[in-house]
């Protein structure tokens, strides 16, 4: 038995029959990590004293024979841009590269009530803005599948860490597809929960109106693990709300099930090889007795600009906090002014700045009904689409990225092309709806990742269905 | 297309220090992104209202207290460069 290849519940099942210790598999993950971590670079910090701690206390557990979570005693990896008490959290940025953070996030503190092992913070694009995890001011992660290719992004590190058998399951956030988007790169399983869902409570804010954290995992079983475990209302987050679907649909039948397969979807700009993937994997469906359904989301072309206006906008205002004041990186300047027009334009990097400008604008006197108020406009349209479309279907399939793993360097230098990597993300964190990226084939050793959309707080329905596709 | 006088006026509202090249690189990434967005404009919105949160959300209010994220007290205060001389 290979340790580090165990998914959660297998993991789980190995320490309750004691074929091993939870010391030796977090000693195996740490191996790997050791091995790997220089060429992949997902992991920015790894706590190992602290995690062989942890894992110390599930196997007093075992011993005692007392009774232990499904998470406790399994490794997990979390990005570097979640709040671990007393672990540094940088945001991969340099502006936040010295800051501690003082608190636990709410899910790392459901995590740790669990019995978690934290392994360490894995890379990701500075403040979750990228699309490949280039834009780290520490290094790009590499894609464990070809280390020339980006692993996507902005959760790199979390699903790289996760498709290398360095970490059993991570946490990654998802603004614009930050946890489906590397998740189809690196052939694993990412859930964006519906807003409100999860907490956000301890996540560093980039837009606060489309930011969720979520579970990247082998498996969508151990997805569903970590999303019970770290869902629910929560008083810290006053946008969080308790599910009303929490109780699993036992009739749930591939059979009864309408699937929506949006027409804008599959159009110029998609990887020919994607596409026939992630149709033969729609196909699966339909053999099993799914209603395929050709569905018309008309605005779908107008969810990418409006989402970067907004989130921008969003940014713009939500990094004004790092102001080389009150955290972390701080120029010695005589004038206050000059104090912050360093300490913000040294401490940033480029998109981070491209972004925080493009905001500034959108929101500037004579352009905020131009920009933000129509694209908050346009947000209305994209829902009332999706609000349509699910009067005919229960779920909506798509490709989760219409490209491959691009080389690492290809798109860097061209901000609006990495943008379109989006193209197929964003419109689901404008309507605040769940999906979930699951693994449907393969082009050479490239994985291809099938996006399933749900309606709000059916993740269950969700898990159903992509379970489908691993039998 | 945006000016180099806009990205001076953007980068002062942000706070941001850009250097000369800089500027140039802004205003060329900029409007290619803003050109792009201009795609906005053939959506009809006039009988649409606008969405700022996708679930209702109202206003919760907490006490106002002192929290010290990490910074070191002195005599119960907090410690921060000092902002007038």
């Amino acid at each position: 038995m290979i340790l580090t290849e165990l998914t959660i519940s297998q993991a789980h099942q190995g320490l309750k029959k004691k074929e091993f210790s939870a010391v030796e598999l977090c000693r195996a993950h740490f191996d790997n990590i050791k091995n790997q971590n220089k060429e992949i670079f997902a992991f920015l910090a790894v706590t190992e004293d602290y995690a062989l701690d942890e894992a110390k206390k599930t196997d007093d557990l075992i011993a005692a024979a007392k009774d232990f979570s499904t998470l406790a005693g399994i490794p997990v990896a979390i990005k570097d841009i979640i709040l671990v008490e007393g672990m540094k959290c940088t945001a991969a940025s340099k502006i936040l590269e010295n800051y501690i953070a003082p608190y636990d996030a709410t899910v790392v503190k459901k995590l740790k009530k669990q019995g978690a092992v934290i392994l360490g913070k894995t890379n990701l694009d500075e403040f979750a803005m990228g699309s490949s995890t280039e834009n780290s001011a520490f290094g790009p992660t590499h894609n464990p599948h070809d280390l020339s290719r980006v692993p996507g992004g902005t959760s790199g590190g979390s699903a790289a860490a996760v498709a290398a058998n360095m970490a059993v399951y991570a946490l990654g956030s998802d603004t614009g597809g930050s946890v489906r988007q590397p998740a189809s790169f690196c052939g694993v399983v990412g859930l964006k929960p519906t807003y409100g869902a999860v907490s956000r409570y301890g996540l560093i804010a980039h837009a606060s109106s489309f930011d969720q954290i979520g579970p990247l995992t082998k498996t969508v079983e151990d997805a569903k693990i970590v999303f019970e475990a770290i869902k629910g209302k929560d008083k810290m987050d006053s946008t969080s709300v308790e599910s009303q679907f929490s109780i699993n649909n036992s009739q749930f039948s591939i059979k009864d099930l309408r699937i929506g397969v949006p027409k804008e979807y599959f159009v110029k700009g998609i990887d020919l090889e994607v596409e026939k993937i992630v149709r033969s994997a729609i196909k699966k469906y339909e053999k099993a007795g799914a209603k395929i359904v050709e569905v018309s989301l008309p605005h779908a072309e107008y969810a990418l600009p409006a989402y970067y206006i907004i989130s921008a906008s969003e940014a713009s205002a939500n990094l004004a906090r790092y102001d080389g004041i009150k955290y972390g990186f701080s120029k010695q300047e005589k004038s206050l002014l000059d104090v912050y027009l360093k300490s913000r334009g040294e401490g940033f990097g480029p998109e981070v700045r491209r972004r925080i400008m493009l905001g500034t604008y959108a929101l500037s006197s004579g352009y905020y009904e131009a920009y933000y108020k129509r694209a908050q406009k346009v947000r209305t349209k994209v829902i009332e689409d999706f609000n349509n479309a699910f009067k005919e279907v229960d779920m909506i399939f798509t490709p989760t990225s219409p490209v491959l793993p691009f080389k690492i360097g290809e798109k860097i230098d061209n901000p609006l092309a990495m943008y379109l990597v989006d193209v197929y993300t964003v419109s689901i964190n404008l309507a605040g709806l769940p999906a979930l990226s699951v693994p449907c084939g393969q082009v050479g050793k490239l994985p291809v990742g099938l996006q399933i959309i749900g309606q709000p707080f059916k993740e269950n329905q969700i898990f159903e269905a992509a379970a489908f596709l691993e039998l | 297309m945006i000016s180099l006088k806009e990205v001076r006026h953007i980068a002062a509202l942000a706070r941001l220090n850009i250097t000369k090249k800089e500027e140039e690189k802004f205003k060329k990434d900029l409007s290619a992104i803003l050109d792009y967005i201009e795609k906005l404009k053939k959506v009809d919105i006039s009988e649409t209202k606008e969405t700022s949160h996708p679930i209702s959300v109202n206003n919760v209010t907490r006490r106002d207290e002192f929290s010290k994220f990490g910074k070191k007290l002195i005599d119960d205060h907090l410690k921060v460069r000092s902002i007038l001389r």
